[in-house]
């Protein structure tokens, strides 16, 4: 080995190769950055550390620190933070949207990186309540920043991420719910807790359906706005498509775009959306209608016709279903039975979307449908249970007969031993 | 007209030649007589099982898109359908359990004693057969349950050392549990298996005639003592009425388990949706299966399943050549194997009842 180095020509070899070897391997890794080792040792806010940073989609992408802040980190301490290295330092915050916008506006540029990813949102910041305000001055509205996090940046299909949909009403709440923060806008500050006690925050929380709506999805994210009264039903029509399209029918739609009503949230409220029952439709404290109708009217009848026909179908297919089980519970095979059972019930789910159009002819044809189904099934279940009592009484006839059998069989072979013993007993005396 | 019948029989074959053997055999009679029957009443099962598989062969359709819908038509719209399928599903079961019972007691009472070595043999082949109905049967209604169990039991299977992937793939007719399963297992159960049993079975029935009944160690030995006390029945008919009564007892519980408690179908199989929890094999794999679930996944250095698989493979033989064991253990050889017949029995039971508690 020493006789090979100590030869001129692979030692220079030798050379050539690291320096080849240094080169390659530098420029395939990431551009070398000092910031993080100063300012992992920071205080917050200044403290930005490597496992924080990694986990960020900028850097993962091969994005540093200065595609932001600019500066040359390859120059040693302050250097690398000096003007003449075109260093921007921290960015106010009413320069941060446009500086997002400065890439993620540029479809080429983004086209590169994740070509599925919308290129309008700064266009759409620019219309929310919280870009308008910024433009006037207002600089405690929220900015890129306060929802996607800022040097830990994740992707909205990171469960950890601030604005994937199981964490985005928390990351609204952190503002809207702040009443010290939110002081002077106007607004209530409860609509996180409202959130919190609905029917889509359960159907998000405990059913796991991440598309059950939350914040975003009725406000928008980027142009983030409250709806307006008129656009009230369009945005519940996203989801809610054939309860949309009853409403559309409806007289209340007319009546309550004259009144300036915003459609669905008169019945259904906004934030704190309930499970509806038919009891919306009923006298009770749950009782909607009667707010504004008043009692013996043609809509209260109407009111009172729905609600009847909907308790009808409702008993017809809980009387059916009872049936069925105890059927099932008993042996019998009611799984067709169960199957038709299930259009009866897809009746009375029609029925309840019906109710929008608040015309009892429409209801009705529904309820007749289900009611046709749930008496079929209730005959069904009703078979079963006859023909369950046939089999036992069959099966207690088929044991008497067995046990018949038995005991003539017992009785014919002791005779025969018997009268074995007694030949047997005959012989021996001859 | 059954004289007409018997004259006309006797003036071809010799009647009374021909019935000679039956009305000669005899049985001996004492207190542990009526094990006996355990062996007939499994043998009147096999027969229910023949029987209420041929009626359910006529609507049955081995495929993974009928095969649910199938047996579903059987227990809805065939006649005494719900019956013959409740009977063919309670009858399997009875039939293995049966069979369980009659092997410990032809262990106990010692009937495998030479000379009756191959007699025990061809039981025990049957008993494995009789699982391998039942497995095989498991799958056919192509529901929830049946289609996991039997991905997992062929999993199972896999886990055997050098030919256990080539087994699984046998099997199963691929890599995982399919229509091509389906198929197999039909074949398996309706034609393999039965063509099997019959030739075993026969052998079996014959040895059981050639050598006859054996009687228990303790009571040979007070019969040699005191001959006088020696009694006996005569096969045909005192022993073959008492063993009618028995298979009419077995009757009588097989219908009433198929009318108050028919066999249920469950849901159709969707091979694309997750194993519902509580998957767990037909109770006669029970104290297999809780074992396998319980041994560690290393165990010093072999592998927790393969050697739990090997430990049941190597017992098995064991089991199936007990009687040879016996006799070369000598004085101690009776002890042993009475011993190994209790540990057995009670880890069968424990386990099983384990598998079905643990959650």
């Amino acid at each position: 080995m020493d006789t090979w180095l100590n030869n001129g020509f692979p030692r220079s070899l030798t050379l050539l190769l690291t320096i080849v070897c240094v080169c390659v391997g530098g420029a395939r890794a990431q551009t070398p950055s000092t910031c993080l080792d100063c300012h992992a040792a920071l205080d917050p806010p200044l403290q930005v550390t490597q496992a924080q940073f990694s986990q960020d989609i900028h850097a993962q992408k091969g994005l540093s620190c200065t595609s932001c802040h600019g500066g040359d980190p390859g120059k040693a301490d302050m250097d690398a933070m000096s003007k003449a290295a075109g260093f921007r330092g921290k960015i106010q915050r009413n320069q941060i949207p446009e500086l997002c916008g400065h890439c993620h506006s540029d479809g080429t540029f983004m086209r590169k990186y994740n070509p599925s990813l919308r290129t309008d949102q700064f266009t759409q910041y620019k219309t929310s309540v919280h870009g308008k305000r910024l433009v006037q001055g207002d600089t405690k509205v929220a900015v890129c920043i306060d929802c996607h996090g800022v040097h830990d940046l994740r992707p909205a299909s990171d469960p950890r991420s601030k604005i994937s949909p199981l964490n985005v009403a928390q990351t609204c709440s952190r503002c809207h719910s702040d009443a010290k923060y939110m002081q002077g806008y106007g607004i209530p500050t409860d609509q996180y807790a409202n959130y919190n006690r609905s029917v889509h925050h359960e159907a998000m929380t405990v059913g796991g359906d991440l598309s059950a709506p939350t914040c975003p999805t009725c406000h928008g994210n980027h142009g983030a706005a409250p709806p307006g009264i008129d656009s009230v039903k369009n945005v519940c029509a996203n989801c809610h498509v054939f309860q949309a399209q009853m409403y559309d029918k409806s007289t209340h739609k007319v009546a309550f775009q004259s009144a300036g009503l915003p459609g669905c949230v008169v019945c259904h409220s906004n934030h704190d959306v309930s499970l509806p029952t038919d009891a919306k439709l009923g006298t009770g404290p749950e009782a909607v209608c009667m707010r504004c109708h008043k009692p013996g009217d043609i809509c209260d009848q109407a009111r009172a016709k729905m609600q009847q026909d909907l308790t009808q179908l409702d008993g017809a297919v809980k009387a059916a279903d009872r049936i069925l089980g105890v059927a099932e519970s008993s042996g019998m095979e009611v799984s067709e039975a169960r199957t038709e059972q299930d259009q009866a019930r897809d009746s009375l789910t029609k029925a309840r979307v019906t109710i929008h159009s608040f015309k009892t002819d429409l209801v009705e044809q529904d309820i007749h449908a289900g009611l046709k189904i749930a008496a079929m099934t209730q005959a069904e279940g009703q078979a079963a249970l006859a023909e369950r009592d046939r089999r036992r009484r069959g099966l207690g006839l088929s044991l008497v007969i067995i046990l018949a059998v038995l005991l003539g069989l017992r009785l014919y072979i002791r005779q025969i031993e018997s009268n074995a013993s007694t030949v047997e007993t005959a012989e021996l005396r001859h | 007209m059954f004289a007409a019948l018997r004259d006309w029989i006797d003036e071809r074959f010799d009647w009374a030649a021909l019935t000679a053997p039956l009305r000669e055999k005899a049985v001996p009679k004492h207190d542990l007589s009526y094990w006996y029957f355990l062996g007939g009443i499994t043998l009147f099962l096999f027969g229910i099982q023949v029987c209420t598989g041929i009626l359910l062969l006529l609507y049955y359709r081995p495929s993974a898109t009928e095969a649910f819908e199938s047996v579903q038509y059987i227990m809805t719209r065939v006649q005494f359908g719900w019956l013959v399928r409740s009977i063919h599903s309670w009858a399997a079961n009875l039939m293995i359990f049966t069979a369980f019972c009659h092997m410990f007691s032809v262990l106990f009472l010692g009937a495998y004693r030479k000379p009756r070595e191959l007699t025990w043999i061809t039981g025990m082949l049957l008993l494995f057969l009789a699982m391998g109905f039942g497995f095989s049967g498991y799958l056919l209604p192509w529901n929830t349950l049946a289609f996991f169990a039997t991905k997992v039991g062929t999993e199972i299977t896999g886990q055997v050392p050098i030919i256990g992937h080539g087994l699984k793939v046998f099997l199963r007719g691929g890599e995982d549990v399919t229509g091509a399963t389906l198929t197999r297992f039909f074949g398996f159960h309706v034609a393999l298996l039965p063509g099997l049993t019959v030739l075993l079975l026969l052998i079996h029935i014959a040895l059981v005639q050639y050598f006859g009944m054996s009687v228990p160690p303790g009571v040979e030995a007070r019969w040699k003592a005191s001959p006088s006390e020696m009694r006996q029945m005569k096969f045909f008919p005192n022993f073959f009425l008492r063993e009618l009564m028995s298979w009419y007892i077995a009757l009588g519980v097989l219908g009433a388990l198929a009318a108050i408690l028919p066999w249920e179908l469950g849901a159709k199989a969707d091979p694309f949706a997750p194993a519902p929890a509580g998957i767990r094999p037909e109770w006669y794999f029970m104290f297999m299966f809780q074992t396998l679930k319980k041994i560690p996944a290393r165990v010093w250095f072999a592998d927790g399943d393969v050697l739990g698989i090997l430990v049941f493979g190597v017992a098995g033989i064991v089991w199936l050549l007990l009687p040879f064991f016996e006799q070369a253990g000598g004085r101690r050889g009776r002890r042993l194997v009475l011993g190994a017949g209790i540990f057995a029995l009670s880890y069968i039971i424990a386990m099983t009842i384990y598998g079905y508690m643990a959650k």
